[in-house]
């Protein structure tokens, strides 16, 4: 009989292995499910794993949308570590949107004539001001009410959503869009420079690759994150030493706010140049598997966060080459951090082959 | 007075999705698990029962297929927190987006499809009843069996044995494991109990009250629903309560509507959703009164220690 074993500790091999194992059994789940759908399962992986590395337009596209990815993940990070359940993110990235976005609206209609390098980053920054003051909601009712941040933060999505829809179907419509819900397209000085000519991909990229590292100093290398840590791990102990449980409440929510602001107006004023009902594609959810594949940590982020962003682009490509329903990249997230689940019980536990144990004859 | 007992009757209609899967979910937490996949399997059985109720066109076969649905979900979600003790709130959280994709992968085919005629419901003699009879006894059957459900957990709960060894699983896992009960499979019974009715309504949603399929119909009803249960302290007839609250305050933006008040619509769809916040801050707002109430094992994983 196979039986799972307690390991004496957890295996620090296994908590880097499981996340390449859940990836493969997804990879087999994956070429089962096109074989069922009648697609040649190589052809179909190749749409995920190998089209959109061969060109430099499939390259920047996979860095342009891992992005977002990427910063909502590591901001995450800093919220699962502090043991607090924020699952807002896609919120916190559309009101980042929408302040950040609305700062470039404003500058547009009233013609206010400045420099790019100063007009970007206000607008970057008003979305990162925008994703605080919707994750700080949750940190008050948390805070002075209690209330579960799991729901809270998921119902202000919706909110968000909601609001987002009232302005640009509403006040913000762009009234010689044709009666379409969108906004001007805003004026260059607001926009993000491009990284890479000829290619969508914006200096946002850069910025992203420069907060992995400052998040990796903050949550590794510094007294407040390893209070923040702690707090997590062993809420007794961060009590015996004094660590406050409210400030790490709200340092978590406000920095993974500020992050998925972040993203949100890079969204906005990078490759959409307006707002439109549809400014986040599910990035914040996203980002949630991002932020587990990645093992709650900056640099695994990273990586995560490119390896989901070919999957949404081989969603895509598998629609205009293979004609597959889009959806199917939400299939293969789900399972992958559902595999992921699966997988990680092998750091703790280890599978033993014993012997079914003899009974004596009757 | 007829729109009363027709906004009545809409707020029981609205409510009765809610009701089924807060007393799923009610079941759950009575005996210590968590499923923050409401919302993943509310999705799949929703698209299960609309694709059961196309090609067959039997109602009652759709709830079956969306209970069935449910319980698969459920099931592969126990086994993993109760056997593999991983984490309950990443792995509901992956129900969830699992759910959704999948749902939307399967639901490709049926966006824009129709159902059959809509049948009306009327329980002899009592419909005929004036404003009553609008009001209550026009619902669909389920409606009515959501409500005997709630009795019925009620009744199983607090005057059963078998809802004693339940809550008490809920409660204290060790204890009842020392007197011999086989924790993990009551939990795994409770957990696919859960996804079972979470099922049911989730195919009520697009089968009955919508009727069509479109990606992410329930629109956050299971996180209503998950909300509902520290709103009725764990009680039976409180999650009835709460959820024809929550139906009448979704029923609330469309007759505000209809009244002509000057609110951009975007705002009256924020209500359900604003309303879950509030509620929860103002239950929550006593730590005592939640923890008194609370299964206390409540989201933590049990090994035992034979």
């Amino acid at each position: 009989m196979l039986r799972l074993e307690a390991r004496p500790q957890p295996s620090r091999a296994m908590s880097l292995a499981s996340p390449l194992l859940a990836l493969a059994l997804t990879v087999v789940i994956a070429a089962i499910l096109f074989v069922v759908l009648g697609k040649d399962p190589l052809r179909g992986l190749s749409m995920f794993f190998v089209e959109p590395l061969r060109t430099v337009r499939g390259l920047t596209e996979v860095a342009l949308k891992a992005t977002p990815l990427v910063l909502c993940a590591i901001g995450l990070a800093v919220c699962y570590r502090a043991n607090v359940w924020n699952i807002g993110a896609e919120g916190q990235f559309l009101l980042g949107a929408i302040v950040g976005g609305g700062v470039a609206l404003y500058v547009t209609t009233h013609g206010i004539a400045a420099p790019q390098w100063a007009m970007t980053p206000v607008v970057l920054a008003a979305g990162v001001l925008g994703g605080m003051a919707w994750a700080s909601i949750t940190a008050l009712l948390r805070d002075r009410f209690n209330a579960n941040e799991i729901l809270v933060s998921l119902m202000l999505v919706y909110v968000a959503q909601q609001l987002l829809n009232w302005l640009v179907f509403g006040p913000w419509k762009d009234p010689a869009g044709f009666n379409f819900p969108q906004t001007k397209t805003f004026v260059a000085s607001t926009l993000l420079p491009n990284l890479v000519p000829q290619s969508r991909l914006h200096v946002g990229f850069a910025l992203m690759l420069v907060l992995v590292g400052v998040f990796w100093a903050f949550l590794f290398r510094s007294w407040r994150g390893f209070q923040l840590q702690v707090g997590g791990l062993a809420p007794d102990a961060a009590r015996y030493a004094g660590f406050s449980s409210r400030t790490a409440l709200w340092t978590a929510l406000l920095v993974s706010g500020g992050m998925a602001g972040l993203a949100g107006a890079m969204e906005a004023a990078g490759p959409l140049r307006q707002l439109t009902p549809h400014v986040s594609t599910g990035y914040g959810f996203t980002a949630i598997i991002v932020c587990f594949v990645g093992r709650l940590h900056p640099v695994g982020c990273l990586f995560a966060g490119i390896l989901l962003s070919m999957f949404l682009i081989g969603g895509e490509l598998g629609q205009s080459r293979l004609g597959l329903p889009n959806a199917l990249t939400g299939v293969f997230q789900g399972l992958l951090l559902f595999l992921l689940l699966a997988c990680d019980t092998l750091i703790h536990y280890r599978v033993r082959w014993h012997p079914a144990p003899r009974r004596a004859a009757a | 007075m007829n729109e009363i007992a027709l906004l009545i009757a809409a707020t029981i209609a609205a409510g009765t999705p809610l009701v089924l899967a807060g007393l799923g979910l009610l079941i759950n937490e009575k005996a210590g698990v968590l499923n923050l996949g409401a919302e993943g399997m509310m999705l799949v059985a929703a698209i299960a029962g609309f694709a059961a109720a196309f090609h067959s066109g039997n109602q009652w076969i759709a709830f079956g297929a969306g209970a069935a649905a449910g319980m698969i979900l459920a099931a592969g979600f126990g086994v993993l927190v109760i056997w593999l003790n991983t984490n309950q709130y990443a792995t509901g959280l992956a129900l969830s987006l699992f759910g959704f994709g999948f749902s939307a992968f399967v639901g490709v085919e049926y966006v824009g499809k129709k159902l059959g005629e809509h049948v009306q419901y009327a329980v002899p003699f009592l419909a005929d009843l004036p404003f009553l009879g609008p009001a209550l006894f026009k619902q669909h059957p389920l409606a009515y069996v959501a409500m005997a459900l709630a009795a019925a957990l009620a009744w199983f709960l607090y005057r059963s044995r078998q809802g004693l060894v339940l809550r008490s699983i809920g409660e204290s896992p060790d204890s009842a494991h020392s007197l011999g009960y086989g924790v993990r499979w009551i939990r795994l019974a409770a957990v696919v109990a859960g996804g079972a009715l979470c099922g049911v309504a989730g195919a009520f949603l697009s089968v009955v009250y919508a009727p069509l399929w479109v990606e992410g119909l329930t629109a956050g009803r299971g996180w209503i629903a998950l909300a509902l249960t520290p709103f009725a302290t764990w009680r039976p007839a409180r999650v009835l309560l709460g959820a024809y609250l929550f139906g009448g305050v979704t029923m609330l933006q469309f007759s505000l509507q209809g009244a002509g008040v000057q609110i951009a619509s975007q705002f009256l769809s924020m209500l359900p959703y604003l309303a879950t916040i509030v509620v929860l801050a103002l239950i929550s707002r006593n730590p005592a009164w939640i923890r008194i109430n609370m299964p206390a094992s409540l989201g933590k994983p049990f090994h035992p220690s034979s």
